[in-house]
C-alpha cells in the first residue's frame, strides 16, 4: 500500500486519482500506523511553504516521515520536494524536513514569466528508476514560483527556465522528489509515477 | 522552453457538450468526459469545461463531470462558467479541477480574484476576458457571454487581474468568436503587451494554420478552440504538427 500523507495541502486527490488509474493500492492518510506500515510513501502539497510546514506540524507526523523516509520509497511532489530540503525562503526563513541538502528560494531569473506555469522539457542529469521506458522528448507539467537550489549529485533531471529548474531530486537512496506533477503530466507522468510505485514491489 | 499549450474547450449544459455560433444557436455535440478523454488522447495540454449551465443542479452535474474526466484525464482541467465565491472555487478545485476560470463575476466582483488567489494560489486562478472592439486598438470588457457591454476598457481590466492575484487571462474575442476567421491578433498582442502572466488565445481558430499564426504574431503562451475540435475538423495533434514544422515549441 502506498501512503499520500493527508496534512491538509491541496489537491491530493489527483494523486489517488493517478495511483487508481494505474491500479496501485494505495490510502489518504494522517494517520502514523499507516506511514509505518506503508510500502512507499507519496508527500504532496500545493501552497506556501511555511505554511505546509506548519500543517506537518500539526499533523505531528515530522519525525515519523523522516524516519520512514530512510526506510522505504518516498516521493515528494511539487511543494512536497520543495518540504525535502534544509529550508526556503518562502515569505520567511523556514525550516524543511532536511532531507536532501539544499534550499528553496524565489525563480528571480530577469524576464520570465512567473510561475512557471505549463509543459517543459526533461533534461535528464543522472540515471534514475523513475526514468525507466522514457524517452528523449519528455514534457511534464510545472506550477511553481520557487525552485530548489541543491548539488549536482541531487540533481537528476532539470528543467529549463531562464536557468536550470531542478526537476526530479534525489537522495541517491530511497528519497525522490518531483518539482512538476506527474499526476497532471499525461503518459509521461504516470510512467514516472509507476516506476516509483514499482520501486515498493 | 515552455511549451506553447493547445487547448480544447468544451462547452458544457446540464452534463452535454454543446456548442453556438456567437454565443447563440446552441446544439447538443456529446459526452463531455469521453470528449475530454478523447482529446487527452490526440495530446490536449489542458482541457476546460465551460459550464453553460444556469441552475444550481446544473452545477453539481458539472462538478461530477469534473469528478469523473479526473479519474482517467492526466492533464490540468480548467472549470469556467457560473463560478460566483470562494466556495465554489474550494467545490470546483476539490472535485478535482487544477484551475477555475472567472469572467463574468470578477468583472462584477473583482475581490473574487484576489480572495481566490489568496487562498489557493495564483496559478488556480485565470481569468476568463470577453471583449469587442470599439474603435482602433480600443476594446471594451462585455459580460453575460457577450451580452452585456460593462464599457470597462480591456487593457486597464487585464492589468487590474494580474494585480490582483490572476495566475492567467483567457482572452476571448466577441468580434472572432464562432467566425473562423483566426485569433484576433490586434487584441491579443495589445494584452500579451499589457500584462506579464500568460495569455491564452480564444475566438476565431478556423483552420490550422491559425494557431501556429498566433504564436508567431503575439507571444501568447496557449491557444484554446471548441467546435474545431469538436466537429473533428482539426486533432490536437495535427494542430501540434503544424506548430512543429514551422519551429515552435509544443509537447
Amino acid at each position: 500500500m502506498i501512503a499520500i500523507i493527508d496534512y491538509g495541502a491541496g489537491n491530493i486527490f489527483s494523486v489517488k486519482n493517478a495511483l487508481d488509474y494505474l491500479g496501485f493500492e494505495n490510502k489518504l492518510t494522517d494517520k502514523k500506523e499507516d506511514l509505518e506500515k506503508a510500502d512507499a510513501l507519496i508527500l504532496p502539497g500545493v501552497g506556501a511553504f511555511p505554511w505546509a510546514m506548519n500543517m506537518l506540524k500539526v499533523s505531528g507526523l515530522i519525525d515519523t516521515i523522516k524516519e520512514q523516509a530512510k526506510l522505504k520509497p518516498f516521493l515528494g511532489i511539487c511543494l512536497g520536494m520543495q518540504l525535502l530540503f534544509e529550508k526556503s525562503y518562502e515569505f520567511e526563513e523556514c525550516k524543511g524536513l532536511s532531507l536532501i541538502g539544499g534550499y528553496v528560494d524565489k525563480i528571480t531569473d530577469p524576464g520570465l514569466v512567473i510561475p512557471h506555469m505549463g509543459w517543459n522539457k526533461l533534461e535528464f542529469n543522472h540515471n534514475c528508476k523513475l526514468f525507466d521506458g522514457l524517452g528523449e522528448d519528455e514534457y511534464v507539467y510545472f506550477v511553481h514560483s520557487y525552485k530548489a537550489f541543491v548539488d549536482d549529485k541531487n540533481l537528476y533531471a532539470y528543467s529549463t527556465y531562464g536557468s536550470k529548474v531542478p526537476a526530479v531530486v534525489s537522495d541517491g537512496d530511497f528519497v525522490y522528489g518531483c518539482q512538476f506533477h506527474p499526476e497532471k503530466s499525461g503518459k509521461t507522468g504516470l510512467k514516472i509515477l509507476e516506476n516509483f510505485a514499482d520501486l515498493s514491489r | 522552453m515552455l511549451a506553447k499549450r493547445i487547448i480544447p474547450c468544451l462547452d458544457v449544459r446540464d452534463g452535454k457538450v454543446v456548442k453556438g455560433v456567437n454565443f447563440e444557436g446552441i446544439k447538443e455535440v456529446g459526452d463531455p468526459v469521453e470528449c475530454a478523454y478523447e482529446y487527452n488522447l490526440q495530446g490536449a495540454d489542458e482541457i476546460v469545461f465551460y459550464d453553460i449551465t444556469a441552475s444550481h443542479e446544473g452545477r453539481g452535474v458539472m462538478l461530477d463531470v469534473v469528478r469523473e474526466t479526473a479519474k482517467k484525464v492526466f492533464v490540468p482541467l480548467t472549470v469556467g462558467g457560473g463560478i460566483k465565491t470562494v466556495d465554489d472555487i474550494r467545490e470546483t478545485l476539490r472535485a478535482g479541477a487544477d484551475k477555475v476560470s472567472v469572467n463574468s463575476q470578477a468583472v462584477q466582483n473583482p475581490q473574487l480574484i484576489k480572495d481566490g488567489a489568496d487562498i489557493f494560489g495564483s496559478q488556480c486562478i485565470c481569468v476568463g476576458v470577453d471583449a469587442k472592439a470599439i474603435g482602433d486598438k480600443k476594446w471594451t470588457v462585455f459580460i453575460n457571454g457577450g451580452r452585456i457591454d460593462m464599457k470597462i476598457d480591456l487593457i486597464d481590466w487585464v492589468k487590474k487581474c494580474e494585480q490582483l492575484g490572476a495566475g492567467e487571462i483567457c482572452l476571448n474575442s466577441i468580434d472572432t468568436d464562432g467566425v473562423r476567421g483566426g485569433f484576433d491578433i490586434d487584441m491579443l498582442k495589445a494584452v500579451v503587451d499589457a500584462v506579464k502572466i500568460p495569455v491564452i488565445a480564444s475566438g476565431g481558430a478556423g483552420k490550422l494554420s491559425d494557431f501556429a499564426d498566433a504564436f508567431i504574431k503575439t507571444d501568447c503562451s496557449a491557444a484554446l478552440a471548441a467546435s474545431l475540435f469538436h466537429f473533428k475538423e482539426l486533432t490536437v495533434g495535427q494542430v501540434k504538427d503544424d506548430c512543429r514544422s514551422k519551429g515552435i515549441i509544443v509537447r
